[in-house]
């Protein structure tokens, strides 16, 4: 902990507070005492709210009072600070003194801003240290909690109820990651952009959310390391706990700067961190969407237990370029065992493939893509599948239900089909993969090009990842299995 | 390569593979010695054809400067390639001497090292190493300490697994044999706090087995050794 006097009933005050001051609320929409106050009114967090405002106007119907003096004790557990640097010293003695446990300081002018700021924050990290108050940012964008209904930052969006726990240095950061979660339907528990981080860090965040019932994976921008070794103890103590993606803005410095030898210059372009996240259990992402959609399989698919992979395709193109992107990599394509094959046999004309990729060349009737999905997925030398085609029969029932010749010719009827079929599937492939405790991942593009198309749609209904390419679900899925045979291999799972 | 900053100071070839040694790393046999008799006398002990080279606290990367002389055989070749790298010494090389070595050969270069990273503390390195290694720049790293599988992840790191397993002949690189350096170099790392930073380039696989065939161990500025 960064600061020795934290403990995590102040955290329940940051993430889960019985009442909420936003000090500085304002009545201009431009300010972030307003944007604050209306995020989270608007986002139903149902606790207590006041705001403080030197002239005591109303804003967004909330009567606000000059002064935390002025408001009652043991009510509120944070305050939401969007008044100048000058002020804060007030405003936090205030709050301590009406029992507020946790303070979001989003005001500037602390750290980042030279000697004078620098100065500035150490007192408020001492201060808040006297208060026995937790102190967030300074300067930074705020925090979300789903599981309280709390959306006290400045940023958009409020994201979706989920698993996802997300600390970050940039605020920015935040935000991408929760517009994923928006897009995807894969929720997050608690966001905090860390800001200037001059109390707590992002590593206690975390250390916070690997205990936390809500939160399944952490997920984490960092781009400032000051103690290499601090933060890779700190990030071993949580990946032994929860899987933890992270991404890493800015080179290791001075690796090379001065280096005389080879490896020195070899220790350049960031090769260090890959390696120590390698060796602590990191699972390290180099974009913003390879990131969220690591933890969003993590907080949504079960770990697998081994590499061995099977492809199920509706159509070869596809399994190919999927096959091609396991090889490369530390997943196995299998060879489709005799027991597997046979059983298939059963369901499909003879044109299939016979091999991985299974590739059901078109021969698919109502139930074999359920039957089949099962069958693989239950086979003892299978530990992952990848399900491509999901969703194909829906767009073309798109274009019947958006062409001119509809409802008309039986088209309504086969839409309908469709659509249904797509539904079955997609739910189906979550519920085979809980059954057996594999992952399934389906991919298609539709999820991105259209995702009102029954089959994501119904990937996003079954609280899964309708991934946008097979690619993108393969990285995912390698993540997955590099994590678990991280923990393997080191009694983890014992 | 950027010579060592003012004030470090680099162990010449001889006594970096004597350091290394003690901590396990396998090292080509190899003799010392002052001229151009004694180059031919090491070469006759050691037997076959030698490598020569010129070797001095101040002289960090030979190849670079054409002080490496490999393949050498028979009595007169021996002393005129002691006499000409003697000649080819600068005055800021300092003391040098000669150095004789078993010509050891194999076709795959590994390079390994230790690197004390400004915020992650030492830090062990493997990757296919030679002459092209920083162009290559196929190498993981790993924090010291480091066990056994650590090391064993890291040589599953190297994007190259081709060179790793049965290559042109010759049998798959002993990974035990590899762990064994890694964690000899770690131990360095905790045992030396004066050691800066290593290289070992090439460690050359000889018939499976990593042997370290030119090494160079960086001392901290004030440090005595």
């Amino acid at each position: 902990m960064s600061s020795a006097h934290l403990r995590p009933e102040h955290f329940r005050a940051l993430f889960d507070p019985r009442g909420v001051v936003v000090a500085g609320a304002a009545t201009h929409p431009g300010k972030f005492g307003f944007v604050s106050l209306h995020n989270l009114l608007a986002s139903g967090y149902e606790g207590r709210v006041a705001g403080t405002n030197l002239r005591g106007e109303s804003v967004l119907g909330i009567d606000t009072v000059a002064s935390i003096d002025d408001l009652p004790a043991d009510q509120y557990d944070l305050v939401f600070v969007c008044t100048p640097a000058a002020a804060n010293p007030e405003v936090l003695r205030s709050a301590a003194a009406k029992g507020i446990k946790a303070a979001f300081v989003t005001s500037a002018g602390y750290g980042e801003a030279g000697e004078q700021g620098a100065a500035a924050q150490a007192e408020l990290v001492a201060l808040g240290s006297e208060l026995d108050l937790l102190i967030a940012g300074p300067n930074g964008q705020g925090v979300v909690s789903t599981p309280s209904q709390l959306c006290a930052q400045i940023v958009a969006p409020y994201p979706p109820a989920g698993s996802i726990g997300i600390a970050s240095q940039s605020g920015n950061f935040v935000s991408s990651f929760q517009n994923w979660a928006l897009f995807t339907g894969v929720g997050v528990s608690r966001a905090v952009s860390a800001g200037n981080a001059a109390m707590v860090t992002v590593a206690d965040y975390l250390d916070h959310y690997a205990e936390d019932p809500h939160t399944r994976v952490g997920l984490a921008y960092v781009e400032s390391i000051v103690d290499g070794r601090a933060f890779a103890e700190r990030a071993r103590a949580i990946t032994e706990r929860m899987p933890l993606v992270v991404v890493k803005g800015g080179a290791t410095e001075g690796g090379a700067a001065a280096a005389a030898s080879h490896t020195g210059a070899l220790a350049a372009d960031d090769r260090v961190f890959d390696g120590v996240c390698r060796q602590v259990g990191v699972t390290r992402a180099t974009t913003v969407e390879e990131a969220f959609e690591a933890a969003a399989t993590f907080a949504t698919q079960p770990l697998p237990r081994g590499p061995r992979t099977v492809v199920l395709t509706t159509a070869g193109g596809w399994g190919v370029v999927t096959a091609d992107a396991i090889a490369a990599g530390d997943l196995e394509l299998i060879e489709l065992p005799d027991d597997l094959a046979e059983a298939i046999d059963g369901h499909l004309p003879p044109r299939w493939s016979r091999s991985n990729p299974v590739d059901l060349a078109g021969g698919e009737t109502r139930d074999t893509i359920p039957t089949v999905l099962e069958l693989i997925a239950a086979h003892d030398q299978v530990d992952a599948v990848v399900y491509l085609g999901l969703g194909i029969q829906s767009n073309q029932a798109r274009m019947m239900r958006e062409g001119r010749f509809y409802p008309d010719h039986g088209l309504e009827r086969i839409v309908d089909y469709h659509q249904r079929q797509d539904a079955r599937f997609a739910t189906a492939a979550a519920e085979i993969s809980t059954r057996t405790g594999k992952p399934i991942l389906t991919a298609t593009e539709l999820s991105v090009a259209d995702p009102t198309n029954a089959g994501p749609a119904a990937v996003r209904a079954s609280a899964r990842l309708c991934y946008g390419s097979a690619n993108r679900a393969v990285t995912a899925l390698e993540h997955l299995w590099r994590h678990a045979r991280w923990r393997q291999r080191r009694g983890l799972d014992g | 390569m950027t010579a060592p900053p003012a004030g470090a100071r680099t162990l010449d070839e001889s006594r970096s593979k004597a350091l290394l040694a003690d901590y396990g790393v396998p090292i080509a046999a190899e003799r010392v010695v002052a001229d151009a008799v004694g180059a031919v006398d090491a070469a006759r002990a050691l037997g076959g054809r030698v490598v020569v080279k010129l070797c001095g606290d101040a002289i960090a990367h030979k190849t670079e400067r054409g002080l490496v002389r490999l393949g050498v055989e028979g009595d007169g070749a021996v002393a005129a390639a002691a006499t000409e790298l003697l000649a080819a010494a600068r005055p800021d090389d300092g003391e040098v001497a000669i150095l004789v070595a078993e010509m050891v050969s194999g076709s795959r270069e590994l390079i390994a090292g230790l690197h004390r990273d400004p915020q992650f503390g030492a830090t062990v390195m493997l990757g296919v190493g030679g002459i092209l290694a920083e162009a290559v720049r196929d190498v993981a790293f790993r924090m010291a300490p480091l066990d056994e599988l650590d090391a064993h992840e890291m040589i599953d790191d190297l994007a190259t697994q081709r060179l790793l397993g049965p290559f042109r002949g010759e049998p798959a690189v002993d990974r035990a044999a590899l762990v064994g350096v890694m964690l000899g170099l770690a131990r360095l790392a905790a045992e030396r706090p004066d050691v800066v930073a290593v290289d070992i380039n090439p460690l050359i696989v000889v018939g499976g087995a990593p042997v370290a065939v030119d090494a160079l161990v960086e001392l901290a500025p004030d440090a005595t050794s």
